[in-house]
Order: C-alpha cells, then sequence, then structure tokens
C-alpha cells in the first residue's frame, strides 16, 4: 500500500514535514509513505491554464494522487486556515471534480504548530475541503501543539501521547483503504 | 355493500413493474436559494399482489444514477459526504404494509440509503388499472414521504453567514409510477 504525504509547509526544517515523517515509521508493514515534494513548484490556479495539457507541476500532482492509495495531510495554520499554496494545489486537484483523483480517495489530516492548538481550525477546514472534493476523509486528529517543543534533534516526535494518536490515525487510514481495496476487488 | 368497500380496498392482483419512460422516483430539498430537486434513473419498482390479497411494493436504484442540474453538486451527491456511492451503490425500499381505501394509498416500509435502513412513510394516489393503446394494463401510482436525512448517515451541512444551515435536514420523497403488468 503506497500511502502519499502531503506536507502543507514549504520550510526546510518543516513540523508538518517531520509529522509525516514520523508517520511513516508508524505505518504497519505492507504500507509504504512517500512525501511528495512538489508543492513550492504547483503554479495559482487559473482556469485558463487548466487545459488538457495541465502544468508540468500539476500533473504530478495529480499523478502522485492517483497513484496512491491513500494520502496523509500534515498541516501548519495560516490566520486560523490552510496555507494557500496547499489550498491551491488541492483545487487544482480537484478538477474536474467528477473524474478528479481525489474521489473516494482515502485521506487523513493531522498538524503541527508553533501555537497552543496544533493547527485545529486549519485541521478542520482542510478535512471540509477534502470532503468537498469527494475524497474519504478518515476520523481522527492529531494536533501538535509547541511543535517546536515536541521533535528531537533527529526531528523524531519526542511526545509519547502524541505518537499514539498519530498511530491510531494512520491505522484507521490503512484501515479504510484496505476495506476500499476490498471494494474493488 | 361489503362487496364494494372490499373492492375499494383490494390492490389489482398480479405482477407491476416499472414503465421507465413515464415513471419518476425523485427527492426535494430546502436549500439557501431555493429547493433543489433531483432524480434517480434508472430505478426498478415492483408492486406484487397475491391473489389472498398480500401486497409488497419494493424498488431500487443506483446510487450513482442520481441526477441533478449541477454537474458539481452531481459530482458531490456521489461522494463519502452524501450518497457514498462506491460504499453503498444502491438505494433501496421494500413496504411492510400497504393499505388503499378509494384512490388513496398508504404504504409503510424501510428504505435503505447508504447502507442504512430505517422506516419511512409514504401516502399518494393510486388508479384503478387501465388499457394502455400498446394493449398492457397499467396502473398509476403516487407516492410522496418525508425524512430526515440524518437517519441515514447525511449529515453534511455548512452554516450561511447567518448562522443558519444551508441545507434543509427533511426531504421529501417523490414516485409518480407507471406500473405495467407482466
Amino acid at each position: 500500500m503506497k500511502v502519499l504525504g502531503i506536507s502543507g509547509s514549504l520550510r526546510r526544517e518543516s513540523h508538518n514535514t517531520a509529522l509525516l515523517r514520523a508517520a511513516a515509521e508508524l505505518l504497519p508493514g505492507g504500507a509504504d509513505l512517500e512525501i511528495w515534494g512538489g508543492l513550492r513548484g504547483v503554479p495559482p490556479y487559473d482556469e485558463d491554464d487548466d487545459a488538457e495539457q495541465a502544468p508540468a507541476a500539476v500533473a504530478s500532482l495529480r499523478d502522485a494522487i492517483a497513484g496512491a492509495d491513500a494520502i496523509l495531510f500534515a498541516s501548519p495554520e495560516y490566520n486560523h486556515s490552510v496555507p494557500g499554496q496547499l489550498k491551491n494545489a488541492l483545487d487544482w486537484a480537484s478538477r474536474p471534480l467528477a473524474t478528479s483523483p481525489l474521489r473516494n480517495k482515502p485521506v487523513a489530516v493531522v498538524g503541527a504548530s508553533r501555537g497552543a492548538f496544533g493547527a485545529v481550525w486549519a485541521q478542520a477546514e482542510l478535512r471540509k475541503v477534502l470532503a468537498a472534493t469527494g475524497a474519504r476523509v478518515v476520523d481522527g486528529e492529531v494536533a501538535v501543539g509547541h511543535a517546536h517543543e515536541r521533535f528531537g534533534p533527529e526531528g523524531r516526535l519526542e511526545d509519547e501521547p502524541l505518537r499514539r494518536q498519530l498511530g491510531e490515525v494512520v491505522e484507521a487510514l490503512v484501515a479504510v483503504t484496505r476495506a476500499r481495496e476490498l471494494i474493488a476487488a | 355493500m361489503s362487496t364494494l368497500t372490499q373492492a375499494h380496498e383490494a390492490l389489482p392482483t398480479g405482477t407491476w413493474v416499472e414503465d421507465p419512460v413515464h415513471s419518476h422516483v425523485g427527492f426535494e430539498v430546502g436549500y439557501a436559494t431555493g429547493t433543489f430537486r433531483g432524480s434517480f434513473a434508472p430505478f426498478e419498482a415492483r408492486l406484487q399482489v397475491s391473489e389472498d390479497g398480500d401486497a409488497v411494493l419494493s424498488g431500487e436504484a443506483r446510487a450513482d444514477g442520481v441526477h441533478v442540474l449541477d454537474e458539481n453538486l452531481n459530482a458531490h451527491l456521489l461522494s463519502p459526504d452524501f450518497f457514498d456511492a462506491e460504499r453503498a451503490p444502491v438505494l433501496s425500499f421494500v413496504s411492510t404494509a400497504i393499505r388503499r381505501s378509494g384512490s388513496d394509498l398508504a404504504v409503510t416500509g424501510e428504505l435503505t440509503i447508504k447502507g442504512v435502513t430505517a422506516p419511512v412513510e409514504l401516502v399518494g394516489t393510486i388508479g384503478d388499472p387501465f388499457s394502455h393503446l400498446s394493449g398492457t394494463e397499467r396502473i398509476p401510482l403516487r407516492l410522496e414521504g418525508t425524512v430526515d436525512r440524518r437517519a441515514f448517515g447525511i449529515d453534511w451541512n455548512m452554516d450561511l453567514p447567518s448562522g443558519e444551515p444551508v441545507l434543509a435536514n427533511d426531504v421529501t420523497l417523490t414516485a409518480e409510477l407507471f406500473l405495467v403488468k407482466e
């Protein structure tokens, strides 16, 4: 099973990208997580450019989503909401709605922020956006508040309760994805 | 007199199935801007009435046969937020009791949407069998009922700026059936 990890943060030392790496460690056997690194290259959505030949970065995003069995998002929170670049990428990926690779795709959302709340509002908005794209949003939340204090020097998530919650979300995502494979079989 | 009463309460015996061209199954739900209407096609409907008067009305529609006049909404209706067509591809109904009084009809039954079965009450009218130009016998039947969509796990909503939810919970189901005798 291939899980695509998409971080809403572009920053080199991103806590959210670190959270995806922590999730990768917690995946059950038979499942691998690959972090998608193309977010920075996605151009602003413009319907004039959304032609048969999509911009290369968009085509790469759509291919990465289509080729994954599930997606794990980790998002920071900007002004109580989803970072613009991540929302923009989802707007590209979701169109046209009836044939988007996000349709029925099992997805889960986690998040980290330097503040106390761990991007809970951004996570809620991201779940809403993903549901609107037709994705199958898996229940479960991990809110890593004070993220700069939660990761060790090697980028390891040091907080055990949070690691446990992350493991539960990852397991739920894998379970829903396996159930979907059974429907398809 | 009793014969007349019985005739008015009895359903016409036989197996009657939908005429797909002239039948219609749909729903109506209040939305911020007015009423949203949708329909299902194709669908199957069957009324089975035995000689001793036992009657069962049943029907089935595919979730991906839902149709509304908005391409994006149509796609959203198929998603996990609404019918979840991938997991619950079929919507079905089977009656548990049918009562007729003259042209009035009341049907109770079990409706299954999104994999959840809940009771529903439908009321409407039924006509007497008539012969179609093609020589087939048919009966007209109209039914309507209201369900709370949340009973079927369809609880999507969004708040308007006023704080009111954008989508009503009560959904009116409508069926206008022309059933042909098999």
